[in-house]
């Protein structure tokens, strides 16, 4: 294993914080550079970076272990996360997972004996409609079969670096099945800006008002009442208001595209083909409420994105569409910077993912107050999501009434739906709000459709019989994953899975949700491996209702939901794997003496249960 | 409340009897407490094995397959069966060797360490055979109460069993669960 010298560290260090300044919210920053460069977090490592930005070691020892991107401890030169999302299970992948290891003498989840390689699980990479799916290095590998895996292992027995891989085994597609509104005319860069500016900030509110907006991240908040509220909020400290440079009132546009929801990926084909609706929006919105800076949250899983990204913010500069003066607008200044999240599914929810800007871990705050008022840094923050930034550029270059016109009352345009699963053809679909299921099952290619998850595990499951409910906040409120099973597949499986992925997401800062997905996990293992009986049911159902009414956050309320959804619609799916209705024990008696027997090499009668 | 005394039975598995001090705890309530109840198999009366019971306490996790005979007896024979203490919930310390492979243990004691003739792992069939992890008591029988503490107060005895003789359902206060 590789050691490391002080001298080296600060070596390596000096530049990287040099760049990053002192401002502590860059920790997550700088210690993702870190673990790209060391493969770890040295401990070393930690001591020169508290001392940089003046915080407590625990601090940054904290960030560190939080987030599943960095790790305290070493991992292989090159590290293999495969996802681990149902659709890529379906399509293989804990089988082509074990070929790989096998191929590089490593065990699933420990670091090869010379360092070199490590192989593991990690959440949904947003890849499910190009699956099996992982991550080296940070960056993701598509449509994985034996033969790439094949090439993938030459590739990293003789050491090639990641940078000079073929690049087709990098290629993400966008997949867009579909198009209405929003994907289907390009905007002109600027348009909606200058609409903006001709209408004015207030005006422009109100067509945002009309249009009805509601928030795309799946809580389906009105994001007109969210500007408003942050327009209305200043920051005080000692009685005198906190300004920025200009001498506005501060306040942030935070977009968030931390899009960890298990089988949602329309962020990830929005950020890459219509990035500029979403800074337009970001724009838009920062006119509005008076932000002069916004911050783009890019989960760690698409990494890949981030120089495209920055080319684009860079391209907007140029055009005189973000920095100073915006379209020659006196005093019209902002600026977006992104911020790369580290694998923490929690970092989603709006105030997680404002402390993880802020250079801390991801734990959500108490709320109220609500980020409105008291978001990034204790300032009036907006946090929207990427979907719902790229329909208001939409809605300040087109109207509040266009938009109205669309979808369904409560529901007003349309939605991006991320199909994956048993279907023809998966990818991005575009629907305006109100389309039933049946619908989009048909539209996609089906097979023999027996259940979808919408919107994900913290969604709901629904069965064949409900196949005519619509995709609306009054209905069927979504994020965007819409994941399609057929029915030879066992919805036990697929609970099992989103249970397992909560248990790893919970944050830990709250008892219910850190203990309760644990045991809730411990419960399904158990019935997965045959000990089941009807009382670990009950338990499930009054774990569940701890879950969802004693967790902290959104996290905790939801994680019960696939097993709830389960239990209720297919019930046949655990009623086969249940052993009996009384009490079975959670693990094989005998086998467990097994060990001590060979010790002993006894085979008497009590030797045996 | 019928004549009959109600039956307890106490045993401890792989615990250390201090749950069994801690009910000792409760003084000269113990003579109020004989007035209602008898007691069956338990460390106290030297009965060896569980007779048909109104309420079993439990004290210490599952390491051995000798303790699952026990624990089934008691679930058999137990109308109400109690986890009493931390390792009878959990595993306990008990269960710190549960990273620590078996074998290592084995090593540890019988190879390792002087004063044994022989340095041999015995194995005679008497001797409980170790399973290679500490297992809380609920992952083998089902529990229907379970007594927190390490040792439990002996106040929290004392509710739990005034509790089950007046036919309530036990509750423990919050001062009953805070340990510091």
């Amino acid at each position: 294993m590789q050691q490391f010298e002080f001298s080296d560290i600060s070596r390596m260090l000096t530049p990287i914080l040099a760049r990053h300044g002192g401002d502590a919210s860059r920790l997550l920053q700088v210690l993702l550079e870190v673990q790209d460069a060391c493969h770890t977090i040295p401990s070393e490592a930690i001591d020169h970076i508290a001392a940089h930005f003046d915080v407590p070691r625990v601090n940054v020892e904290g960030v560190a272990g939080f987030y599943s991107f960095l790790s305290t401890r070493p991992v292989g030169e090159y590290r293999m996360l495969f996802s681990g999302n149902i659709t890529d299970q379906m399509l293989g992948k804990d089988d082509l997972m074990q070929y790989l290891c096998n191929k590089l003498w490593v065990e699933p989840g420990k670091v090869s004996e010379d360092g070199l390689v490590s192989v593991d699980s990690t959440s949904c990479t947003g890849m499910c409609d190009q699956g099996p799916a992982a991550l080296v290095n940070g960056w993701p590998l598509t449509s994985l079969d034996q033969n790439r895996l094949d090439l993938i292992c030459e590739l990293i027995r003789s050491r090639k670096p990641v940078a000079e891989w073929p690049p087709m085994l990098f290629e993400v597609v966008d997949n867009i099945r579909r198009s209405d509104a929003l994907l289907g005319e390009p905007l002109v860069p600027g348009n909606g800006i200058r609409a903006v500016l001709t209408r004015g900030a207030k005006e422009t509110l109100a067509e945002m008002d009309k249009s009805n907006l509601r928030g795309r991240g799946g809580a389906g908040f009105k994001t007109a009442s969210k500007w408003s509220f942050c327009h209305a909020a200043i920051a005080e400290e000692e009685g005198s208001v906190i300004c920025d440079i200009n001498g506005h009132p501060e306040r942030y546009i935070v977009c968030n595209a931390d899009e960890g929801e298990p089988g949602t990926f329309k962020d990830r084909v929005l950020l890459n083909s219509y990035a500029d609706l979403v800074f337009e929006g970001m724009t838009v919105g920062a006119r509005v409420v008076g932000a002069s800076k916004g911050f783009l949250y890019l989960r760690g899983e698409y990494r890949y994105l981030l120089e495209p990204l920055e080319k684009g913010l860079q391209k907007r500069r140029e055009a005189g569409l973000l920095g100073d003066n915006i379209l020659g607008k006196a005093g019209f200044s902002f600026d977006i910077e992104i911020h790369l999240g580290a694998g923490a599914y929690i970092c989603g929810e709006e105030s997680a993912l404002i402390e993880s800007l802020e250079g801390k871990r991801g734990r959500p705050r108490n709320r109220p107050p609500f980020p409105v008022t008291h978001g990034y840094k204790g300032r009036p923050t907006v946090v929207d999501n990427v979907e719902t930034f790229a329909c208001a550029a939409k809605i300040a270059e087109k109207g509040g009434a266009w938009f109205a016109a669309m979808g369904t009352a409560q529901s007003t345009g349309t939605k991006l739906l991320s199909i994956s699963g048993d279907c023809a053809s998966p990818g991005i679909y575009e629907y305006p709000f109100g389309v039933t299921v049946r619908q989009i099952l048909a539209d996609c290619g089906a097979r023999d459709p027996y259940a979808v998850q919408v919107s994900g595990p913290s969604g709901a499951m629904i069965s064949w019989k409900e196949f005519d409910r619509k995709i609306a906040f009054e209905d069927l409120p979504t994020a965007g994953a819409f994941m399609v099973f057929q029915r030879k597949r066992d919805p036990f499986q697929i609970a099992l899975n989103f249970v397992h992925f909560f248990a790893h997401e919970s944050c830990g800062f709250c008892t219910p949700c850190r203990v309760g997905t644990e045991l809730q996990k411990k419960i399904m293992d158990k019935i997965a491996s045959g000990h089941g009986t009807a009382s670990d049911l009950e338990e499930l159902k009054s774990l569940g209702h701890i879950l969802k009414t004693m967790s902290h956050c959104g996290l905790g309320s939801s994680a019960a939901n696939p097993v709830l959804d389960m239990l209720e619609k297919f019930p046949d799916a655990y009623e086969r794997k249940l052993k009996e209705l009384a009490f079975e024990p959670a693990f094989d008696l005998d086998g467990a003496l097994e060990t001590a027997r060979k010790i002993t090499g006894r085979d008497d009668d009590w030797a045996h249960l | 409340m019928s004549d009959r005394k109600i039956r307890v039975a106490t045993c401890s598995l792989a615990g250390c009897f201090g749950c069994h001090m801690s009910l000792l705890d409760i003084d000269e309530r113990l003579f109020g407490l004989l007035e209602l109840v008898e007691f069956n198999r338990t460390p106290l009366t030297d009965i060896k094995h569980c007779g048909p019971c109104d309420v079993g306490l439990v004290e210490g996790g599952v390491c051995n397959a000798e303790n699952v005979h026990v624990l089934k007896e008691f679930r058999k024979n137990c109308k109400i069966l109690v986890a009493v203490g931390a390792c009878a919930i959990t595993g306990g310390l008990p269960a710190m060797r549960n990273n620590i492979d078996l074998w290592d243990c084995f090593q540890e004691v019988y190879q390792y360490e002087g004063g044994l003739e022989g340095g041999k792992v015995p194995n005679d069939p008497e001797l409980p055979l170790p399973f290679d992890k500490v297992h809380p008591i609920y992952e083998v029988v089902k529990i229907d109460y379970f007594l927190p503490g390490c040792p439990p107060p002996a106040d929290a005895f004392w509710r739990l069993l005034t509790d089950l003789l007046n036919g309530r359902e036990p509750k423990l206060d919050y001062e009953m669960l805070h340990y510091d």
